[in-house]
């Protein structure tokens, strides 16, 4: 009884309520976590439940044997590439956006944002027309014996442009918010560009940074219909771990299907994970700025 | 620079490869009852889709902002499961799922609802990749909200029903909207993880992307422009729309 009353005395007398009543607030637990399950939890854990239907033997063969193993160092190889490439032109399409003025800028944003819209297919098609055998550097590359379509570098060209969007932006806004002061201040102070660089931006947007990395290798690992349409799928040799699923599947062959198919679910939950982390991370290290900015103003 | 080569270079060659053809063939092109059967359930399918998002994707952010609950932190965290997950995998997931002997599918066979393989399964695909579209354009709104607005509501009369359809709801309505045309723009355009559960049907269950998917494989190169053309105009209206919510929803 005493509990009970020490319980009561926190509440203030003239709070008033704005939540739902328990039977409401569960319903809609319920049906959120219902359609969720639905839609996202058991399709997940299927991916795995197929792999190993056959057991661990049939699981492991799936993945060892070498037309998967073709394709996983070609999805590999793929994002190497794509990567560090859209790492690099984020961190400069940010920076002229967020710390420059000129003519276009809109433009150059919507242009950034474009891929997120555009249907992969369409992303695809685009590189056959340029560079395809009937495209407009067709007959040169055909002249000088390069393949692109039907090839790795489209494969790669493709990845690129679907993921593109992805660094810049997370980069953007974050380089907007803060503004140039203090890259302004390190060149006042006599630091040369790259230094500024190296040692007033990078650490300031290291974490969108990383963010906007692991959702484009994500997307570069992943990406099916783009490079489904300039790859030719040829075995062994264009096709990448989305591909190779899709071949496998068709074939029937589903064990083997869901097992690289489950390599790539292992890689979306690491990517979820690696996110969360990187988030966390982000907001402590603003917390820890908040609370530094706090005790320095109580200082003066 | 890169950008002009990445992106513009191979978007130009769409617009002048279809200018190739005259105005009357392109038009032809792009009318035939295949092809009009194919947008009817691209977009149509679409946009049924986004709008169980817009009303699911609601009731989960709302659940993760205002109520607490065992493992809420790692449903938060799969709410982006349809952005990190590959399409094709989702695809054949999916269609493992809801197939007529699958987890789910056979539950509903005694029904005589078949889900894979007919539009039903399509919708479920694009419900998948649209879902956290809606959830995290909303989720910030929702906990951004400041509850003693909602306090007052309540204490000046007003049952918690209509504090949420006179409070709540228009806060959050810029957000929602626009998180509901992400995800059908997304959805439109959609392809890994439809086709396999479309079962691909002209007429009946094949959408556009994978019309241009034929077309290219049949080196009707020009027909594919045609198509791509028409999805490209349709992707840039719908971006110039969510960039028109989103100014809104910044006032």
């Amino acid at each position: 009884m005493p509990n009970f009353i020490s319980r009561l005395s926190h509440v203030p007398a003239h709070q008033v309520t704005v939540t739902e009543p328990p039977a409401v607030r569960r319903l809609l637990i319920f049906t959120a976590l219902l359609f969720l399950g639905l839609t996202l939890f058991v399709p997940l854990a299927a991916v795995f439940w197929e792999a190993l239907r056959k057991g661990l033997d049939a699981y492991g063969a799936a993945l060892v044997e070498p037309q998967a193993l073709a394709a996983i160092r070609l999805t590999l190889l793929t994002a190497a590439i794509a990567v560090p490439c859209n790492l690099v032109f984020g961190v400069i399409a940010a920076w002229a956006i967020a710390k420059f003025e000129f003519r276009g800028k809109n433009l150059l944003i919507t242009l950034i944002d474009l891929p997120f819209a555009v249907s992969p297919v369409v992303s695809g098609l685009i590189y056959v027309l340029v560079f395809g055998a009937q495209g407009w550097l067709g007959p040169w590359l055909v002249a000088h014996d390069i393949k692109i379509v039907f090839a790795v570098p489209g494969i790669v060209l493709a990845t690129i442009f679907v993921t593109f969007p992805f660094v810049a932006r997370e980069l953007i806004p974050l380089m907007q918010a803060q503004g140039t002061e203090e890259e302004e201040a390190a060149i006042v102070l006599g630091a040369n560009g790259w230094q500024t660089f190296w040692r007033v931006t990078l650490p300031n947007i290291k974490w969108a940074l990383l963010y906007g990395v692991i959702l484009c290798n994500a997307r570069a690992m992943g990406e099916f219909g783009a490079v489904s349409v300039v790859s030719g799928h040829i075995r062994g040799k264009t096709n990448t771990m989305p591909l190779h699923v899709e071949i496998l599947y068709n074939e029937y062959n589903f064990v083997a299907a869901f097992a690289v198919a489950s390599l790539l679910a292992l890689l979306a939950l690491v990517t979820l994970a690696a996110k969360n982390l990187v988030e966390w991370r982000a907001q402590s290290a603003q917390a820890a700025f908040r609370q530094e900015l706090d005790d320095t103003e109580g200082l003066t | 620079m890169y950008l002009g080569l990445i992106v513009l270079i191979p978007l130009s060659a769409v617009f002048l490869k279809t200018a190739e053809l005259s105005w009357a063939a392109f038009w032809q092109t792009v009318t035939t009852p295949r092809v009009l059967a194919s947008y009817r359930i691209s977009f149509g399918l679409s946009l049924l889709a986004a709008s169980i998002n817009g009303v699911f994707g609601f009731i989960v952010a709302w659940v993760l902002v205002r109520y607490r609950f065992i493992g809420k932190r790692l449903v938060d965290a799969l709410v982006d499961l349809p952005f990190a997950l590959p399409t094709a995998v989702a695809g054949i997931a999916l269609t493992a799922v809801y197939a007529e002997n699958g987890w789910i599918g056979q539950w509903f066979k005694p029904l005589g609802v078949k889900i894979a393989f007919t539009p039903f399964g399509i919708l479920i695909a694009l419900v998948f990749i649209g879902l956290p579209f809606v959830v995290r354009t909303v989720q910030p709104v929702l906990e951004d909200i400041d509850r003693q607005i909602e306090e007052a509501a309540t204490s000046l009369g007003a049952s918690r029903w209509q504090t949420i359809r006179k409070v709540v709801i228009p806060t959050v309505r810029p957000a929602l909207l626009t998180g509901t045309a992400m995800a059908f723009a997304r959805a439109v355009g959609e392809y890994g993880s439809v086709v396999f559960i479309a079962g691909n049907m002209p007429m009946r269950t094949e959408i556009t992307p994978l019309l241009i998917i034929t077309k290219l494989e049949q080196f009707d190169y020009t027909g594919a422009t045609a198509l791509a053309m028409v999805m490209l105009i349709a992707s840039f209206i719908l971006l110039l729309f969510i960039n028109l919510l989103q100014s809104w929803s910044a006032r």
